[in-house]
């Protein structure tokens, strides 16, 4: 009974993870173009950007993804899962944005000055002097939102994808077991994120930029 | 600076004006500075100086004005600013080094990157280079493991390795902990005696009666004086500039390396 709960529930882990790892993803993308923009792309494009994260992060994330769904899936064929996803990364991509132009600027104008005054041009600099930067800074709040992102992945059970709490308030339902099946998804949700945070920490860690203060010589 | 009439200037600054809100930082600023000089800027903050250096290499862009390099106005629109910026060097107060790069790597970057030029070559120039302004050693170190003194030199190499017309330094020892203070001025010093032509923004009145072609004072935005050394400290033609550079040798001179051979 216990075991076959879950290994129910448990099927339902490989569609919240791939709902993730193509919410993260697209989130990641769109949030640090429109981050790009917001800092480098002048007022006008600045102001656009504004709103979008003003409006977007002002809105409850399950309430913009039935918005969004009903939005993608009304003009294109596509499946719920398929829709679920990029909504769950349209949403996402508001609040990456706001983390990576956190990053960005706190890289600091003096850095995109010395690149610029070696001969390179405003696009080399990005890429090549400020984004390696502010990547670096964004892994500690990055790493917080993809944690968000794995929980917000439930919601998509509201538009019927069959992932993990979906599957769990269908065992509930069937068993009358609700603290049974419940916890089962808790315990998997847990499990995710706390992987997600790990592997987010490692890679802070190889990324790391030596200096004096951690070598604990100061 | 006469001999010099018949000889084209490497930067010519023409009556450079700039304004940040209703402050007038530069109120007609006119310089030329020759192949193989050293030029030192001296003046109270806030004179202009930076904002100077920052037009030279079209980091700020002048209100009015004209600014040639090699003869060629770099004031015009539609100049490539990043062509002329390759041929400027610069060297600030703050290194502003590439702090996720290697020593290495900051000096190698702009080769690779804005020159295209082959890595292998890149390095070994990049490694000439830092050994140049002592600093062999330290290739594979990070930005974040040096010392203020290390990092600007550094910062040196970075401009060399360009292999510009001229390099603008920007008081490059203003931020640096006195007894570094020393291996900075004598990179400059040997640049200045290998002919390096530099633009000198500093304080460092030692430096600059020693190692000056000529020394520019500014105040207020405006030229109050120029001329060698040897006339601006001790007999200059403007009672202001006698009491500036009095002053701020006071201030300021009264190191070792900075103190008068009489």
């Amino acid at each position: 009974m216990f075991l076959q709960s879950l290994e129910y529930i448990l099927m339902g882990t490989g569609v919240t993870v791939a709902v993730t790892l193509i919410a993260l993803p697209f989130g990641f993308l769109l949030g640090l173009l429109l981050a790009l923009v917001r800092v480098y792309g002048g007022r006008v494009a600045g102001y656009v950007v504004g709103f979008y994260s003003t409006t977007m992060r002002g809105i409850p994330p399950v309430v913009l993804l039935f918005i969004i769904y009903f939005i993608i899936a009304g003009s294109i064929n596509i499946s719920p899962f398929l829709a679920g996803s990029l909504a769950l990364g349209i949403i996402s991509s508001a609040y990456q944005l706001e983390i990576f132009r956190g990053a960005l600027q706190a890289v600091g104008a003096g850095q995109m000055m010395a690149a610029r005054s070696i001969g390179m041009s405003r696009l080399q600099a990005i890429r090549h002097i400020i984004i390696p930067q502010a990547l670096r800074l964004a892994i500690p709040p990055w790493s917080n939102e993809a944690a968000t992102v794995v929980k917000d992945s439930s919601l998509v059970y509201a538009i019927g994808v069959p992932e993990i709490l979906r599957r769990a308030q269908f065992i509930s339902a069937r068993t009358y077991r609700p603290f049974l099946a419940f916890t089962i998804a808790a315990l998997i949700y847990f499990a995710l994120t706390f992987l997600t945070n790990r592997l987010l920490d490692f890679v802070e860690a190889r990324t790391r930029i030596p200096s004096l203060h951690e070598m604990g010589e100061v | 600076m006469n001999e010099r009439t018949n000889q084209q200037p490497i930067i010519e600054v023409i009556d450079l004006h700039k304004r940040y809100g209703d402050r007038e930082v530069l109120k007609g600023i006119s310089l030329r500075v020759y192949e193989g000089e050293t030029v030192v800027i001296i003046g109270p903050s806030g004179t202009g100086k930076s904002t100077l250096l920052r037009c030279i290499n079209l980091l700020t862009k002048p209100d009015r004005g004209v600014i040639k390099l090699d003869g060629v106005e770099i004031t015009t629109p539609g100049t490539d600013e990043d062509k002329v910026r390759q041929h400027i060097g610069m060297v600030f107060q703050d290194f502003l080094l590439f702090n996720h790069l290697t020593v290495l790597n900051n000096v190698m970057i702009g080769l690779t990157k804005v020159l295209r030029m082959d890595p292998k070559e890149a390095e070994a120039r990049a490694i000439k280079e830092l050994e140049r302004v002592g600093l062999g050693d330290h290739i594979h170190q990070y930005p974040g493991q040096l010392s203020g003194g290390q990092k600007q030199r550094v910062a040196i190499a970075r401009s060399l390795a360009m292999d510009p017309r001229v390099i603008l330094f920007d008081e490059p020892t203003s931020a640096l902990d006195p007894e570094l203070i020393g291996e900075v001025l004598e990179v400059m010093r040997m640049l200045a005696q290998e002919g390096m032509t530099m633009i000198v923004v500093t304080h460092e009145m030692g430096f600059a009666r020693e190692v000056a072609d000529r020394i520019i004072f500014i105040e207020k935005g405006v030229i109050v004086e120029e001329g060698p050394p040897d006339e601006m400290f001790y007999r200059p033609k403007v009672e202001r500039t006698r009491e500036f550079l009095w002053k701020i040798t006071e201030l300021y001179g009264h190191r070792k390396e900075s103190e008068p051979h009489p």
